[in-house]
């Protein structure tokens, strides 16, 4: 009986921690939501209630019409970043998985200095490379596609990518890989139809880093990006604060945030199961 | 040598010679799969980098944008310049900044790791109702666009009208109205503005009230990554682990020590090591938050470096301190591999 009352008081004192941290984690995000209902376009609402007086959902309204003064509807926005972000994760873990297998389960001269190159590159500070960057991306004619954008990224999530995929195959039991080479798989069969699928979480991982890259970056994007039609979600948002914050629309602008969240959510939420089991077989490493 | 006259060494270097071929086509097989990341990481990065390491001995600056003017080989200057403050910015203090970055660094992970473990463990707890509720929320801040959170942190620090101060306001009024504080006053923390720093040992470690800001905005941020780690690792530590502790005698703080923190130790140490680097070059942060303000003591080595550029135009300088930024990092990552050995291979 003692015991039962010790862990009915356990779960709760666990919870009223656990529900602090909650509150603190939506805190700025009911924030954000009070404000893209506030009619006044205020940059910052007067007191803390989640809704304002008058609230209405005009500002939704306006950015899903025209969210930047360019004649571009949010739908394109949204479809130039989707094909940025699914062009990263497709990129990523392509080149991603094969180095990964390779360092994981070759021997090989080099092999330990190649993986610190690989994050030895992500030292450089990455607006710092901006202006070589340019040169070459503008050499090979990629510069204002959506193309020279996803090469850019998946380069910048290749680091992470490879270390986490390498810790993960790393727990593959490689006696699955034996067995399917003495039963007359090829190599690269092997690599295909059992590596691949028992590294699905791993994939994961590394899915939902390159979609946050390609979702959320601004800086390359805004200096090699021309054409107002490939512009991407995270451009527009970020031109409607920047240097000209006195003449922010911020109802719009908290509005915009919301939407552009959303999409991230639900890919996060589909993968939450897999990622999980992800980082942590990838990251034992015995 | 005399150590080859020995049958079995002499038996292991046929053996090896025998191998060789096998050896060699393995690796070749090796090469092959890592070559499509090494070539794209090398077009775009090794190209950005080697014109890096050019410019940082150049006085590169706006006008060599232009081709028809071509920079002049200045040796080490930048680097001199960096270290001896010379630079001509306002509030520049190169060691005051590397000692604030490295401070920086420190104290997020610290704060990252032990919130991250301490959550990932209360989710831990058995039979534990909403588990996968909390799991989903707690997802928020990691998928969040850091410039969206940056900005709205920001205003939400303001004087007059920000989140923080309004909340903490409440609380004060209702402390007053329940008669424990005399006087009540809306509070006006200036957050990001406070000129007089907390703390200044020497002009070299300063921490003014902003730097407290950015650490709240970017532990805010970070914690969710490694709690996400350390809740895959605790579930992949035997449960017979810790019946045996318990059989033995051992409390709870004794298995915490023993048994959980040895082995969350090999998951947490590569998710550290590459954290290391993201917090040491945390832009968004910094930039968008405090904005290396007031006075530029919140400045970080890369957002000093990205000022350089844009509006400095001082390509060469930037370039030097991207280096010695590098060289840091390279050091830092170098040591913390030796700890974790993070980069041997599962099968030797």
């Amino acid at each position: 009986m003692s015991s039962q009352w010790k862990s009915i008081l356990g779960q709760l004192l666990i919870h009223l921690g656990l529900i602090i941290v909650v509150f603190i984690v939506l805190f700025p995000i009911l924030w954000v939501v009070s404000m893209s209902l506030d009619p006044r376009n205020i940059d910052r609402p007067t007191e803390l209630t989640l809704i304002p007086p008058g609230a209405t959902l005009d500002a939704y309204i306006r950015v899903l019409k025209q969210p930047s003064p360019n004649p571009v509807a949010f739908h394109e926005l949204f479809i130039n970043s989707i094909i940025v972000s699914v062009g990263t994760i497709l990129f990523s873990i392509v080149l991603a998985v094969t180095a990964a297998y390779a360092f994981s389960r070759f021997l090989f001269p080099g092999r330990q200095l190649g993986m610190l190159f690989f994050i030895f590159l992500q030292m450089m500070p990455a607006g710092a490379t901006l202006a070589p960057l340019f040169v070459i991306l503008q050499a090979l004619k990629l510069r204002t596609e959506l193309l020279g954008l996803i090469i850019a990224y998946a380069s910048g999530t290749l680091p992470f990518a490879i270390w986490n995929m390498k810790g993960f195959i790393d727990t593959i039991p490689r006696e699955l890989e034996e067995a399917a080479l003495i039963d007359g798989c090829s190599p690269s069969q092997t690599f295909l139809r059992i590596m691949m699928p028992l590294a699905l979480p791993g994939l994961a991982v590394t899915a939902l880093f390159g979609w946050m890259s390609g979702w959320t970056e601004v800086i390359l994007a805004i200096t090699f990006l021309e054409d107002p039609s490939k512009f991407t979600l995270s451009m527009v948002l970020y031109g409607m604060q920047g240097q000209y914050s006195t003449s922010t629309p911020w109802s719009d602008f908290a509005a915009f945030s919301i939407l552009f969240t959303i999409p991230p959510l639900i890919v996060a939420f589909f993968l939450q199961r897999y990622i999980v089991a992800g980082l942590t077989v990838g990251g034992v490493k015995g | 040598m005399s150590v080859t006259t020995k049958p079995v060494q002499s038996i292991g270097l046929r053996q090896a010679l025998a191998d060789l071929p096998v050896r060699l086509a393995k690796a070749r097989l090796a090469y092959l799969y890592i070559a499509p990341a090494a070539i794209v990481m090398a077009i775009i990065t090794i190209g950005p980098l080697l014109f890096q390491i050019y410019m940082a001995f150049t006085d590169y600056s706006v006008r060599h944008l232009n081709p028809k003017f071509s920079p002049k080989l200045i040796g080490l200057d930048n680097f001199i310049q960096i270290a001896t403050n010379q630079t001509y910015i306002e509030n520049f203090d190169f060691w005051r900044i590397l000692v604030f970055d490295l401070v920086w660094t420190f104290t997020n992970i610290v704060i990252h790791v032990t919130t991250g473990i301490i959550l990932a463990l209360m989710l831990n707890y058995k039979g534990l109702i909403a588990r996968r509720v909390y799991r989903a929320l707690y997802m928020i801040p990691w998928v969040m666009p850091g410039l969206i959170v940056a900005v709205v942190w920001r205003n939400m620090f303001d004087t007059d009208f920000g989140a923080i101060n309004q909340f903490l306001s409440i609380i004060a009024r209702t402390l007053h109205d329940i008669g424990l504080l005399s006087v009540y006053e809306a509070v006006k923390i200036r957050w990001l503005y406070q000129p007089d720093p907390i703390v200044n040992l020497g002009g070299l470690l300063v921490l003014p009230l902003s730097y407290f800001a950015v650490l709240i905005v970017n532990c805010w941020l970070g914690w969710p990554f490694m709690m996400t780690v350390a809740t895959g690792a605790l579930q992949s530590i035997p449960l017979e682990l810790y019946e045996a502790a318990r059989v033995d005698g051992a409390n709870r703080w004794q298995q915490f020590w023993r048994i959980t923190a040895p082995l969350l130790r090999p998951a947490m140490v590569p998710a550290i090591m590459l954290s290391i680097i993201w917090t040491f070059n945390q832009f968004n942060v910094i930039y968008f938050v405090s904005g290396g303000g007031p006075f530029g003591m919140t400045e970080i080595l890369v957002t000093q470096a990205f000022k350089l550029v844009n509006p400095q135009g001082k390509y060469g300088l930037a370039s030097a301190f991207n280096i010695i930024v590098f060289l840091i990092l390279l050091i830092i990552t170098l040591i913390t591999n030796r700890i974790s050995r993070a980069t041997e291979a599962y099968y030797v």
